[in-house]
C-alpha cells in the first residue's frame, strides 16, 4: 500500500489474506474468516480452519461490538514515526464473535482504560487507499 | 518409549566478556564463548562433532569452519527466539543419545547493545549482513496487525498479557519490583554481573520512568553486548571432559497456540513452558519441592511470574504472594536467577542461565553458592511466549 505524503505511521504490510482483511476494512466493514463448515470464526486470517480443518470460509462481517481485552500504553515511542503519538495505547479487544484484534481507542484516556470497558469499531480513513479498524467507547 | 533422562550431561560452559559495545561481530564474541566451553570441558575444538547453531548471528558452518570441525555430525538451529538455548538443550540431549554426535556446541550471543540502530548497528560480519537464516513467522502478524497501531516489541507485547493478569487477579506492581529487586541482590554477589555495584530498592523502582504500561525501567532487561556457549555429550563419554558432568534430566519444549498472534490465544496465561514443564518434571522423576534453585528467563519482571504459575509452583492468580518474603533470595527456599538473570547480569540470551545453573550444580559458585544445590532448573522464554525447562542435577 503506497505511503501517504501526510500520514507518518506506518501503514500495514499485507499480502494474500490480510491484503483482503484491509481491502474490507476500506469499505467500512469489519469481516474475519468464518468456517462454512462448522462456523467458527477466527483471525489472523488462514487457510485452514483449526477446529474441523476445512478449507472453506467466507468473510463474515463483524458486529464491530467487543469489549477491551488488554492493553499497554507506550510511554516512550519505539519507532521514531510515534514519537508525537506517545502516550499511545495498542489495545487489544475482543468482538462478540470472540475474535480479538490489536487495535487503539480513540477519545479514551490511557487512565480511563478498564478491562471489559465496552467499546465499537470507528474506521480511520488515514490515506485515501488504508482505513485502519479503531474503536471508540460505546454505550 | 525410551526416555532421555541423564542421557545427556552439560560438560563444558564459557561466556565472552560481558560489555556495551563489544568491537567485534557477534560471530567474534560467539567463537570466545565457545573455546572458553571447549577448555572448560577439557575437549579439543575438533572433539565437537555437533552444533546447534544461534537463531541469528551465524550458522552453525560458520562455526564449524572457524573451529576445523571436518566431520560436522549433526547441525541445526531451533528458532524459538530467547528458548533457543534451552530448547536446544533437547536437541542436543537426543543426538548424543542416539549416538548420531558425541559432543554438541550451543552457543548464542550478539551484540544486544551496540547491534541496536540508535547505537550505529555494531560490527558487522564480513558481509555486512546479520544472517537471518529463517524467516521470522512473527514478522507477517506485527507487520500486518500491530505495526499500525505501534505495537512492534516485546515490551509492548509480554505487557498485554501483564496487565490483564494484573487486573484480573490483582497482581501489585510491588510484587514486579520484587523479582528486579532480588535479581539485583544476587548480581552484587556476581562479579560478570553488569549491574554489580548498583544496588536497587523498591522507590528506585517505583520512581523509575515507564517503558511502556504496566513495565517501568526496572521491568525491563538489559542490553548486553555478550555470548556464551554450552557443550552437551553423551552421558558415557562425560568421562572425556575434566569437570564433573551436571546431567541433564528432564528436558522439553512447549509452544503457546497459536505462537504467531497473542490476541488469539483461547486463555492468553497458557504459554509454551505450560506444555513443557508437566514433561520435564516427568522425564527427570522429581516434585517442585526438589528443586533447589531456578534460573528463569528474564525479559520481564512479570514473565518470570508468568513462568512460576506456568510451571505450577503456585496457582493461577496466586505469583504476588509467591515472589515476595524471600522465598526467592539466596539463602530462601526457592532461589531465583542467582547470577542477576537477564535484569542483571546480562542478556546472552538466556544462555548464561544455563551456563549459571551449571557451574551452581558443580559448586563453583563461591559467594553465590547455593548450599548443597543438587537439582535446579532452567527455564527459556521466546518469541511471542515460547518455552522450554530443562531440569538439570549433579
Amino acid at each position: 500500500m503506497a505511503e501517504s505524503r501526510s500520514y507518518k505511521l506506518p501503514l500495514p504490510r499485507t499480502g494474500g489474506m490480510s491484503a483482503d482483511f484491509y481491502r474490507f476494512c476500506r469499505q467500512h466493514e469489519l469481516r474475519f474468516q468464518r468456517c462454512t463448515e462448522c462456523g467458527t470464526w477466527r483471525h489472523i486470517p488462514r487457510d485452514m480452519c483449526a477446529k474441523c480443518g476445512s478449507f472453506k470460509w467466507e468473510w463474515a462481517r463483524s458486529s464491530g461490538k467487543g469489549k477491551l481485552f488488554s492493553w499497554t500504553t507506550a510511554t516512550q515511542p519505539m519507532m521514531p514515526q510515534f514519537a508525537d503519538q506517545v502516550p499511545y495505547s495498542p489495545i487489544i479487544v475482543e468482538l462478540d464473535e470472540g475474535v480479538r484484534l490489536v487495535t487503539w481507542l480513540t477519545g479514551v484516556k490511557p487512565d480511563e482504560l478498564k478491562l471489559g470497558m465496552p467499546v465499537e469499531v470507528a474506521f480511520d480513513d488515514v490515506t485515501p487507499e488504508v482505513s485502519l479498524p479503531k474503536f471508540r467507547r460505546a454505550a | 518409549m525410551e526416555s532421555l533422562k541423564d542421557k545427556a550431561c552439560i560438560v563444558g560452559v564459557g561466556e565472552s566478556a560481558f560489555t556495551r559495545g563489544s568491537g567485534k561481530t557477534e560471530l567474534r564474541l560467539m567463537l570466545e564463548a565457545s573455546l572458553a566451553a571447549i577448555n572448560d570441558a577439557g575437549l579439543k575444538p575438533h572433539d565437537i562433532d555437533g552444533i546447534i547453531g544461534p537463531p541469528l548471528g551465524a550458522t552453525a558452518e560458520h562455526f564449524a569452519a572457524n573451529l576445523g570441525i571436518e566431520d560436522l555430525r549433526y547441525a541445526t538451529t531451533v528458532h524459538m527466539g530467547g528458548a533457543s538455548p534451552v530448547v536446544a538443550l533437547q536437541s542436543a540431549a537426543l543426538a548424543v543419545a542416539c549416538g548420531i554426535a558425541n559432543h554438541v556446541l550451543i552457543p548464542c550471543g550478539w551484540n544486544g547493545y551496540s547491534s541496536n540502530p540508535v547505537r550505529g548497528g555494531g560490527a558487522r560480519a564480513e558481509t555486512g549482513e546479520r544472517p537471518m537464516p529463517a524467516p521470522n513467522p512473527l514478522a507477517n502478524t506485527i507487520g500486518a496487525y500491530y505495526l499500525p497501531y505501534g505495537a512492534t516489541v516485546p515490551a509492548q507485547f509480554y505487557a498485554w498479557l501483564a496487565t490483564r493478569h494484573m487486573q484480573m487477579y490483582g497482581t501489585p506492581f510491588e510484587s514486579m519490583g520484587a523479582i528486579a529487586i532480588v535479581e539485583r541482590k544476587h548480581a552484587q554477589l556476581n562479579e560478570k554481573a553488569m549491574m554489580r555495584e548498583r544496588p536497587l530498592t523498591i522507590d528506585d523502582y517505583l520512581a523509575a520512568r515507564w517503558v511502556s504500561y504496566p513495565f517501568r525501567l526496572y521491568d525491563c532487561c538489559l542490553e548486553t553486548d555478550a555470548a556464551c556457549a554450552v557443550i552437551v555429550s553423551a552421558a558415557e563419554r562425560a568421562g572425556d571432559s575434566a569437570k564433573r558432568p551436571v546431567y541433564i534430566s528432564g528436558v522439553a519444549e512447549g509452544h503457546p497456540y497459536p505462537a504467531d498472534d497473542i490476541p488469539a490465544r483461547p486463555d492468553p496465561f497458557v504459554i509454551g513452558l505450560s506444555f513443557a514443564a508437566p514433561k520435564a518434571f516427568a522425564m527427570a522423576g522429581v516434585a517442585h519441592k526438589d528443586i533447589d534453585f531456578m534460573e528463569v528467563y528474564d525479559c520481564f519482571t512479570y514473565v518470570v511470574m508468568l513462568q512460576i504459575e506456568a510451571m505450577g509452583f503456585c496457582k493461577r492468580g496466586e505469583v504476588k504472594d509467591f515472589v515476595r518474603g524471600g522465598r526467592l533470595e539466596l539463602g530462601g527456599e526457592l532461589p531465583l536467577n542467582t547470577h542477576g538473570g537477564l535484569l542483571s547480569e546480562a542478556h546472552v540470551w538466556g544462555t548464561n542461565h544455563i551456563v549459571e545453573a551449571a557451574r551452581q550444580l558443580r559448586h563453583e559458585c563461591g559467594a553465590r553458592q547455593v548450599q548443597d544445590a543438587e537439582v535446579g532448573l532452567v527455564t527459556g522464554w521466546g518469541d511471542f511466549g515460547d518455552g522450554g525447562l530443562a531440569i538439570l542435577r549433579r
